[in-house]
Protein backbone atom coordinates (compact mmCIF):
# COMPACT_ATOMS: atom_id res chain seq x y z
CA UNK A 1 0.00 0.00 0.00
CA UNK A 2 2.82 2.35 0.93
CA UNK A 3 4.49 1.68 -2.40
CA UNK A 4 1.27 2.39 -4.26
CA UNK A 5 0.86 5.76 -2.57
CA UNK A 6 4.45 6.93 -2.80
CA UNK A 7 5.55 5.55 -6.16
CA UNK A 8 9.31 4.97 -6.09
CA UNK A 9 9.81 6.74 -2.76
CA UNK A 10 10.45 4.08 -0.17
CA UNK A 11 9.00 4.34 3.31
CA UNK A 12 9.31 0.73 4.30
CA UNK A 13 11.41 -1.02 6.91
CA UNK A 14 11.14 -4.10 4.69
CA UNK A 15 12.97 -2.32 1.88
CA UNK A 16 16.14 -1.41 3.76
CA UNK A 17 18.65 1.05 2.33
CA UNK A 18 20.87 1.42 5.38
CA UNK A 19 23.03 -0.74 7.63
CA UNK A 20 20.74 -0.31 10.65
CA UNK A 21 17.59 -0.89 8.60
CA UNK A 22 19.03 -4.15 7.22
CA UNK A 23 19.58 -5.44 10.74
CA UNK A 24 16.10 -4.33 11.79
CA UNK A 25 14.52 -6.04 8.76
CA UNK A 26 16.52 -9.18 9.54
CA UNK A 27 15.29 -9.04 13.14
CA UNK A 28 11.72 -8.59 11.94
CA UNK A 29 11.95 -11.77 9.86
CA UNK A 30 13.37 -13.77 12.78
CA UNK A 31 10.70 -12.38 15.11
CA UNK A 32 8.02 -13.23 12.60
CA UNK A 33 9.37 -16.78 12.22
CA UNK A 34 9.57 -17.25 15.99
CA UNK A 35 6.05 -15.90 16.45
CA UNK A 36 4.66 -18.16 13.74
CA UNK A 37 6.44 -21.17 15.26
CA UNK A 38 4.97 -20.48 18.72
CA UNK A 39 1.53 -19.91 17.21
CA UNK A 40 1.69 -23.19 15.25
CA UNK A 41 2.77 -25.23 18.29
CA UNK A 42 0.19 -23.70 20.66
CA UNK A 43 -2.70 -23.80 18.18
CA UNK A 44 -1.62 -27.26 17.00
CA UNK A 45 -1.77 -28.58 20.57
CA UNK A 46 -5.15 -26.91 21.13
CA UNK A 47 -6.54 -28.48 17.95
CA UNK A 48 -5.04 -31.84 18.94
CA UNK A 49 -6.67 -31.67 22.38
CA UNK A 50 -10.17 -31.08 21.03
CA UNK A 51 -10.09 -33.25 17.93
CA UNK A 52 -8.45 -36.44 19.16
CA UNK A 53 -11.21 -38.45 20.82
CA UNK A 54 -10.98 -40.42 24.04
CA UNK A 55 -9.24 -39.76 27.32
CA UNK A 56 -5.72 -38.39 26.87
CA UNK A 57 -2.92 -39.79 29.00
CA UNK A 58 -2.40 -37.39 31.94
CA UNK A 59 1.40 -37.49 31.86
CA UNK A 60 1.53 -36.78 28.11
CA UNK A 61 -1.08 -34.03 28.47
CA UNK A 62 0.92 -32.37 31.23
CA UNK A 63 4.11 -32.57 29.21
CA UNK A 64 2.48 -31.09 26.09
CA UNK A 65 0.71 -28.29 27.97
CA UNK A 66 3.74 -27.25 30.01
CA UNK A 67 6.25 -27.95 27.26
CA UNK A 68 4.33 -26.51 24.34
CA UNK A 69 2.47 -23.77 26.17
CA UNK A 70 5.16 -22.45 28.52
CA UNK A 71 8.67 -23.87 28.10
CA UNK A 72 8.88 -23.76 24.31
CA UNK A 73 7.53 -20.16 23.94
CA UNK A 74 9.84 -19.01 26.76
CA UNK A 75 12.87 -20.55 25.08
CA UNK A 76 11.98 -19.07 21.68
CA UNK A 77 11.32 -15.62 23.16
CA UNK A 78 14.57 -15.75 25.16
CA UNK A 79 16.51 -16.62 22.02
CA UNK A 80 14.86 -13.80 20.08
CA UNK A 81 15.51 -11.34 22.91
CA UNK A 82 19.20 -12.28 23.05
CA UNK A 83 19.46 -12.01 19.26
CA UNK A 84 17.83 -8.56 19.29
CA UNK A 85 19.82 -7.25 22.25
CA UNK A 86 23.09 -8.40 20.70
CA UNK A 87 22.35 -6.05 17.78
CA UNK A 88 21.90 -2.97 19.93
CA UNK A 89 25.48 -1.97 20.80
CA UNK A 90 26.48 -1.66 17.14
CA UNK A 91 23.29 0.20 16.24
CA UNK A 92 23.74 2.62 19.15
CA UNK A 93 27.43 3.24 18.57
CA UNK A 94 27.85 6.91 17.58
CA UNK A 95 29.16 7.77 14.12
CA UNK A 96 32.87 8.73 13.95
CA UNK A 97 33.42 12.26 15.22
CA UNK A 98 35.08 13.22 11.94
CA UNK A 99 31.93 12.37 10.00
CA UNK A 100 28.88 14.39 9.14
CA UNK A 101 26.68 15.71 11.96
CA UNK A 102 23.19 17.00 11.30
CA UNK A 103 20.95 18.84 13.75
CA UNK A 104 17.25 18.19 13.31
CA UNK A 105 14.54 20.04 15.24
CA UNK A 106 10.94 18.97 15.22
CA UNK A 107 8.57 21.95 15.02
CA UNK A 108 4.81 21.64 14.67
CA UNK A 109 4.57 20.51 11.85
CA UNK A 110 7.83 20.69 9.94
CA UNK A 111 11.55 19.97 10.34
CA UNK A 112 14.41 22.39 10.84
CA UNK A 113 17.60 20.79 9.47
CA UNK A 114 21.11 22.09 10.19
CA UNK A 115 24.34 20.74 8.69
CA UNK A 116 27.39 21.37 10.85
CA UNK A 117 30.04 22.62 8.47
CA UNK A 118 32.60 23.96 10.93
CA UNK A 119 33.35 24.58 14.59
CA UNK A 120 30.49 27.02 15.01
CA UNK A 121 29.12 27.02 11.49
CA UNK A 122 25.86 25.56 10.38
CA UNK A 123 23.92 25.57 7.15
CA UNK A 124 20.19 25.53 7.66
CA UNK A 125 17.54 24.03 5.44
CA UNK A 126 14.14 22.47 6.06
CA UNK A 127 12.02 19.41 5.39
CA UNK A 128 14.67 17.69 3.32
CA UNK A 129 17.66 15.62 4.42
CA UNK A 130 20.41 14.85 1.95
CA UNK A 131 22.99 12.25 2.89
CA UNK A 132 26.12 10.78 1.31
CA UNK A 133 25.96 7.06 0.60
CA UNK A 134 28.18 4.63 2.56
CA UNK A 135 28.92 7.07 5.35
CA UNK A 136 27.71 6.91 8.96
CA UNK A 137 25.93 10.14 9.86
CA UNK A 138 25.23 11.38 13.37
CA UNK A 139 21.89 13.11 13.98
CA UNK A 140 21.38 15.38 16.99
CA UNK A 141 17.66 15.59 17.63
CA UNK A 142 15.72 18.34 19.38
CA UNK A 143 12.17 19.57 19.68
CA UNK A 144 11.02 23.18 19.81
CA UNK A 145 7.52 22.46 21.15
CA UNK A 146 6.10 19.00 21.84
CA UNK A 147 7.43 15.46 21.60
CA UNK A 148 8.09 14.36 18.03
CA UNK A 149 9.82 11.25 16.73
CA UNK A 150 12.34 11.19 13.90
CA UNK A 151 12.01 8.16 11.66
CA UNK A 152 13.33 7.24 8.23
CA UNK A 153 12.02 3.65 8.01
CA UNK A 154 14.20 2.65 5.06
CA UNK A 155 17.39 3.77 6.79
CA UNK A 156 17.06 2.77 10.43
CA UNK A 157 15.28 3.02 13.73
CA UNK A 158 13.34 5.93 15.18
CA UNK A 159 14.20 8.19 18.08
CA UNK A 160 12.00 10.58 20.03
CA UNK A 161 12.68 14.32 19.99
CA UNK A 162 12.00 15.68 23.46
CA UNK A 163 11.70 19.38 24.39
CA UNK A 164 14.66 20.48 26.51
CA UNK A 165 16.74 17.41 25.71
CA UNK A 166 19.10 16.31 22.98
CA UNK A 167 18.70 12.78 21.70
CA UNK A 168 20.81 11.17 19.02
CA UNK A 169 20.68 8.67 16.20
CA UNK A 170 23.20 7.17 13.82
CA UNK A 171 22.17 6.29 10.27
CA UNK A 172 24.37 4.63 7.69
CA UNK A 173 22.72 4.65 4.26
CA UNK A 174 24.15 2.16 1.77
CA UNK A 175 21.93 2.71 -1.27
CA UNK A 176 21.42 5.82 -3.39
CA UNK A 177 17.79 6.83 -3.75
CA UNK A 178 14.90 8.87 -2.49
CA UNK A 179 13.19 7.92 0.74
CA UNK A 180 10.54 9.34 3.03
CA UNK A 181 10.87 10.24 6.67
CA UNK A 182 8.01 10.85 9.05
CA UNK A 183 7.14 12.00 12.53
CA UNK A 184 6.35 8.80 14.42
CA UNK A 185 4.88 10.36 17.57
CA UNK A 186 1.47 12.01 17.48
CA UNK A 187 2.11 15.74 17.88
CA UNK A 188 -1.16 17.48 17.02
CA UNK A 189 -3.51 18.33 14.17
CA UNK A 190 -1.10 18.07 11.24
CA UNK A 191 0.99 15.21 12.64
CA UNK A 192 0.15 12.97 9.68
CA UNK A 193 1.43 15.69 7.33
CA UNK A 194 4.75 16.14 9.07
CA UNK A 195 7.04 14.28 6.72
CA UNK A 196 10.29 14.98 4.89
CA UNK A 197 12.28 13.84 1.91
CA UNK A 198 15.52 11.96 2.26
CA UNK A 199 17.87 11.87 -0.70
CA UNK A 200 20.91 9.61 -0.49
CA UNK A 201 23.56 10.73 -2.98
CA UNK A 202 27.04 9.84 -4.13
CA UNK A 203 29.69 11.56 -2.00
CA UNK A 204 30.78 13.97 -4.75
CA UNK A 205 27.20 15.01 -5.50
CA UNK A 206 26.54 15.51 -1.82
CA UNK A 207 29.66 17.65 -1.35
CA UNK A 208 28.59 19.83 -4.26
CA UNK A 209 25.06 20.12 -2.88
CA UNK A 210 26.36 21.12 0.55
CA UNK A 211 28.65 23.74 -1.00
CA UNK A 212 25.64 25.14 -2.87
CA UNK A 213 23.59 25.24 0.32
CA UNK A 214 26.26 27.36 1.98
CA UNK A 215 25.77 30.08 -0.60
CA UNK A 216 23.35 32.96 -0.13
CA UNK A 217 20.17 33.01 -2.19
CA UNK A 218 20.68 33.77 -5.84
CA UNK A 219 19.49 37.05 -7.29
CA UNK A 220 16.10 36.76 -9.00
CA UNK A 221 16.15 36.77 -12.79
CA UNK A 222 13.26 38.20 -14.77
CA UNK A 223 10.67 40.84 -14.06
CA UNK A 224 8.19 38.56 -12.27
CA UNK A 225 10.80 37.10 -9.89
CA UNK A 226 12.20 40.56 -9.06
CA UNK A 227 8.68 41.73 -8.31
CA UNK A 228 8.17 38.57 -6.26
CA UNK A 229 11.17 39.37 -4.09
CA UNK A 230 9.78 42.85 -3.43
CA UNK A 231 6.35 41.42 -2.60
CA UNK A 232 7.91 38.83 -0.31
CA UNK A 233 9.48 41.71 1.62
CA UNK A 234 6.41 44.00 1.58
CA UNK A 235 3.93 41.33 2.63
CA UNK A 236 6.01 40.54 5.70
CA UNK A 237 7.02 37.00 4.74
CA UNK A 238 10.51 37.69 6.07
CA UNK A 239 9.14 38.00 9.60
CA UNK A 240 8.79 34.21 9.65
CA UNK A 241 11.15 32.97 6.93
CA UNK A 242 14.86 33.41 6.36
CA UNK A 243 16.30 33.91 2.91
CA UNK A 244 20.02 34.37 3.36
CA UNK A 245 21.42 37.26 1.38
CA UNK A 246 18.25 39.30 1.86
CA UNK A 247 16.79 41.12 4.85
CA UNK A 248 14.36 38.23 5.46
CA UNK A 249 15.57 36.69 8.72
CA UNK A 250 12.53 35.17 10.44
CA UNK A 251 12.97 31.94 12.40
CA UNK A 252 9.35 31.00 12.97
CA UNK A 253 8.99 29.12 9.69
CA UNK A 254 11.34 27.14 7.44
CA UNK A 255 14.48 28.66 5.91
CA UNK A 256 13.69 29.30 2.24
CA UNK A 257 17.19 30.23 0.98
CA UNK A 258 17.28 27.29 -1.45
CA UNK A 259 13.60 26.44 -1.44
CA UNK A 260 13.38 26.01 -5.23
CA UNK A 261 15.80 23.09 -5.11
CA UNK A 262 13.68 21.08 -2.72
CA UNK A 263 11.62 18.19 -3.98
CA UNK A 264 8.51 18.83 -1.92
CA UNK A 265 6.74 21.56 0.02
CA UNK A 266 4.60 21.75 3.13
CA UNK A 267 6.89 19.25 4.94
CA UNK A 268 6.93 16.44 2.41
CA UNK A 269 3.25 16.53 1.46
CA UNK A 270 3.19 18.04 -2.07
CA UNK A 271 5.53 18.01 -5.04
CA UNK A 272 7.38 21.31 -5.19
CA UNK A 273 5.98 22.85 -8.38
CA UNK A 274 4.41 26.19 -9.26
CA UNK A 275 0.78 25.00 -9.04
CA UNK A 276 1.18 23.44 -5.63
CA UNK A 277 3.15 26.42 -4.35
CA UNK A 278 0.44 28.82 -5.56
CA UNK A 279 -2.16 26.76 -3.74
CA UNK A 280 0.01 26.48 -0.65
CA UNK A 281 0.38 30.27 -0.35
CA UNK A 282 -3.23 31.18 -1.07
CA UNK A 283 -5.10 28.18 0.41
CA UNK A 284 -2.62 27.03 3.05
CA UNK A 285 -5.16 25.60 5.45
CA UNK A 286 -6.94 23.64 2.74
CA UNK A 287 -3.67 21.92 1.89
CA UNK A 288 -2.55 21.37 5.49
CA UNK A 289 -5.18 21.96 8.16
CA UNK A 290 -3.72 23.23 11.40
CA UNK A 291 -0.55 24.70 9.90
CA UNK A 292 0.59 27.90 11.60
CA UNK A 293 1.33 29.84 8.40
CA UNK A 294 -1.56 32.18 7.54
CA UNK A 295 -3.18 31.83 4.11
CA UNK A 296 -2.53 34.83 1.84
CA UNK A 297 -5.96 34.91 0.20
CA UNK A 298 -5.77 38.63 -0.49
CA UNK A 299 -2.96 38.30 -3.04
CA UNK A 300 -3.96 38.96 -6.62
CA UNK A 301 -3.14 36.35 -9.26
CA UNK A 302 -0.33 38.54 -10.55
CA UNK A 303 1.15 38.96 -7.09
CA UNK A 304 0.86 35.26 -6.41
CA UNK A 305 2.57 34.39 -9.71
CA UNK A 306 5.37 36.79 -8.90
CA UNK A 307 6.04 35.34 -5.47
CA UNK A 308 5.90 31.81 -6.88
CA UNK A 309 8.35 32.78 -9.62
CA UNK A 310 10.73 34.21 -7.04
CA UNK A 311 10.59 31.25 -4.69
CA UNK A 312 10.94 28.68 -7.45
CA UNK A 313 14.16 30.38 -8.55
CA UNK A 314 15.71 29.94 -5.11
CA UNK A 315 17.63 26.78 -5.88
CA UNK B 1 -23.63 -29.22 57.19
CA UNK B 2 -23.69 -25.88 58.98
CA UNK B 3 -21.20 -27.28 61.46
CA UNK B 4 -18.81 -28.33 58.70
CA UNK B 5 -18.94 -24.94 56.96
CA UNK B 6 -18.35 -23.16 60.24
CA UNK B 7 -15.44 -25.34 61.14
CA UNK B 8 -13.94 -24.93 57.65
CA UNK B 9 -14.31 -21.16 57.87
CA UNK B 10 -12.72 -21.19 61.30
CA UNK B 11 -9.91 -23.29 59.97
CA UNK B 12 -9.42 -20.92 57.05
CA UNK B 13 -9.55 -17.87 59.30
CA UNK B 14 -6.81 -19.35 61.39
CA UNK B 15 -4.39 -18.92 58.50
CA UNK B 16 -0.88 -18.34 59.68
CA UNK B 17 1.84 -16.55 57.80
CA UNK B 18 2.42 -19.66 55.71
CA UNK B 19 -0.97 -19.50 54.01
CA UNK B 20 -1.12 -15.72 53.77
CA UNK B 21 -2.26 -14.52 50.37
CA UNK B 22 0.56 -11.97 50.44
CA UNK B 23 2.98 -14.76 49.55
CA UNK B 24 1.61 -14.59 46.03
CA UNK B 25 2.87 -11.07 45.41
CA UNK B 26 6.36 -11.48 46.85
CA UNK B 27 8.06 -12.76 43.67
CA UNK B 28 6.46 -10.18 41.29
CA UNK B 29 7.39 -7.47 43.79
CA UNK B 30 11.00 -8.63 43.81
CA UNK B 31 10.99 -8.49 40.01
CA UNK B 32 9.51 -4.96 40.09
CA UNK B 33 12.09 -3.78 42.61
CA UNK B 34 14.90 -5.39 40.57
CA UNK B 35 13.60 -3.65 37.44
CA UNK B 36 13.42 -0.25 39.13
CA UNK B 37 16.77 -0.60 40.85
CA UNK B 38 18.47 -1.63 37.60
CA UNK B 39 17.12 1.24 35.52
CA UNK B 40 17.56 3.83 38.28
CA UNK B 41 21.17 2.75 38.70
CA UNK B 42 21.75 3.03 34.97
CA UNK B 43 20.03 6.42 34.72
CA UNK B 44 21.95 7.94 37.64
CA UNK B 45 25.25 6.42 36.54
CA UNK B 46 24.89 7.56 32.93
CA UNK B 47 23.79 11.06 33.96
CA UNK B 48 26.33 11.66 36.73
CA UNK B 49 29.26 9.27 36.55
CA UNK B 50 29.85 7.87 33.04
CA UNK B 51 33.19 8.65 31.34
CA UNK B 52 33.53 10.20 27.94
CA UNK B 53 33.57 6.73 26.34
CA UNK B 54 30.12 6.20 27.89
CA UNK B 55 30.90 2.65 29.01
CA UNK B 56 28.70 1.30 31.78
CA UNK B 57 30.64 -1.70 33.11
CA UNK B 58 29.90 -0.70 36.71
CA UNK B 59 26.18 -0.74 35.97
CA UNK B 60 26.53 -4.25 34.56
CA UNK B 61 28.21 -5.40 37.77
CA UNK B 62 25.55 -3.74 39.93
CA UNK B 63 22.72 -5.29 37.92
CA UNK B 64 24.40 -8.67 38.09
CA UNK B 65 24.48 -8.36 41.90
CA UNK B 66 20.83 -7.25 42.00
CA UNK B 67 19.95 -10.20 39.78
CA UNK B 68 21.67 -12.76 41.98
CA UNK B 69 19.88 -11.39 45.06
CA UNK B 70 16.52 -11.26 43.25
CA UNK B 71 16.82 -14.77 41.85
CA UNK B 72 17.79 -16.21 45.23
CA UNK B 73 14.73 -14.59 46.87
CA UNK B 74 12.42 -15.63 44.02
CA UNK B 75 13.80 -19.18 44.08
CA UNK B 76 13.25 -19.37 47.84
CA UNK B 77 9.68 -18.12 47.56
CA UNK B 78 9.01 -20.44 44.62
CA UNK B 79 10.43 -23.44 46.47
CA UNK B 80 8.28 -22.65 49.53
CA UNK B 81 5.22 -22.30 47.30
CA UNK B 82 6.00 -25.58 45.56
CA UNK B 83 6.28 -27.36 48.92
CA UNK B 84 2.97 -25.90 50.03
CA UNK B 85 1.09 -26.97 46.91
CA UNK B 86 2.34 -30.55 47.31
CA UNK B 87 1.38 -30.66 50.95
CA UNK B 88 -0.67 -33.82 51.68
CA UNK B 89 -2.32 -35.71 48.84
CA UNK B 90 -4.39 -32.97 47.30
CA UNK B 91 -4.35 -32.66 43.51
CA UNK B 92 -5.06 -29.52 41.56
CA UNK B 93 -7.28 -27.58 41.04
CA UNK B 94 -7.29 -27.23 44.87
CA UNK B 95 -10.82 -25.79 44.92
CA UNK B 96 -12.23 -27.39 48.04
CA UNK B 97 -13.33 -24.99 50.78
CA UNK B 98 -10.74 -26.26 53.23
CA UNK B 99 -7.76 -24.65 54.79
CA UNK B 100 -5.53 -27.34 53.33
CA UNK B 101 -6.72 -26.67 49.79
CA UNK B 102 -6.49 -22.92 50.24
CA UNK B 103 -2.94 -23.44 51.39
CA UNK B 104 -2.20 -25.59 48.32
CA UNK B 105 -3.82 -23.07 45.95
CA UNK B 106 -1.78 -20.21 47.35
CA UNK B 107 1.30 -22.42 47.14
CA UNK B 108 0.64 -23.24 43.48
CA UNK B 109 -0.02 -19.57 42.61
CA UNK B 110 3.13 -18.51 44.44
CA UNK B 111 5.16 -21.15 42.62
CA UNK B 112 3.87 -20.23 39.15
CA UNK B 113 4.30 -16.50 39.73
CA UNK B 114 7.82 -17.16 40.97
CA UNK B 115 8.65 -18.90 37.69
CA UNK B 116 7.22 -15.97 35.74
CA UNK B 117 9.07 -13.45 37.90
CA UNK B 118 12.35 -15.33 37.50
CA UNK B 119 12.01 -15.22 33.70
CA UNK B 120 11.09 -11.51 33.80
CA UNK B 121 14.05 -10.73 36.07
CA UNK B 122 16.43 -12.57 33.75
CA UNK B 123 14.97 -10.72 30.75
CA UNK B 124 15.60 -7.41 32.52
CA UNK B 125 19.18 -8.42 33.35
CA UNK B 126 19.85 -9.53 29.76
CA UNK B 127 19.38 -5.95 28.55
CA UNK B 128 22.25 -4.79 30.76
CA UNK B 129 24.38 -7.78 29.86
CA UNK B 130 24.17 -7.01 26.13
CA UNK B 131 24.03 -3.21 26.22
CA UNK B 132 27.07 -2.21 28.19
CA UNK B 133 27.09 1.48 27.35
CA UNK B 134 25.20 4.68 28.08
CA UNK B 135 24.68 5.50 24.38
Amino acid sequence: MTFLLLGDISQSTLDPAGVGAERIAELFHWMLSGGVLIWLIVVGLAVYSVTVPGRHRPRLTKTLVIGGGAVFPTLVLTSLLCYALAMLPALHQPAPKTGLTIDVSGVRWWWRIGYRTGENERVETANEVRLPVDQAVEFKLHSEDVIHSFWIPALGGKVDMIPGRETRLKLHPNRVGRFRGVCAEYCGTAHAQMAFDVIVMQQADFDQWLRDQQQDAREPAGEAAVRGRELFRRKGCGACHTIRGTDAGGRVGPDLTHFGGRLSLGAGIKTNDADNLRRWISRTHDVKPGVQMPAFKSLSDRELDSIVAYLEQLN
Amino acid sequence: MAMTETSNRNEINKTDHVTSIWWIVVAPTVWAVHFLASYLTAAIFCAKVADSDRSAGEVQLAVMAYTVVAIVIIAGVGWAGHRRQRDGHGRSPHDEATAADLRRLIGLSTFLLSLLSAVATIFTALVFYFVGTCH
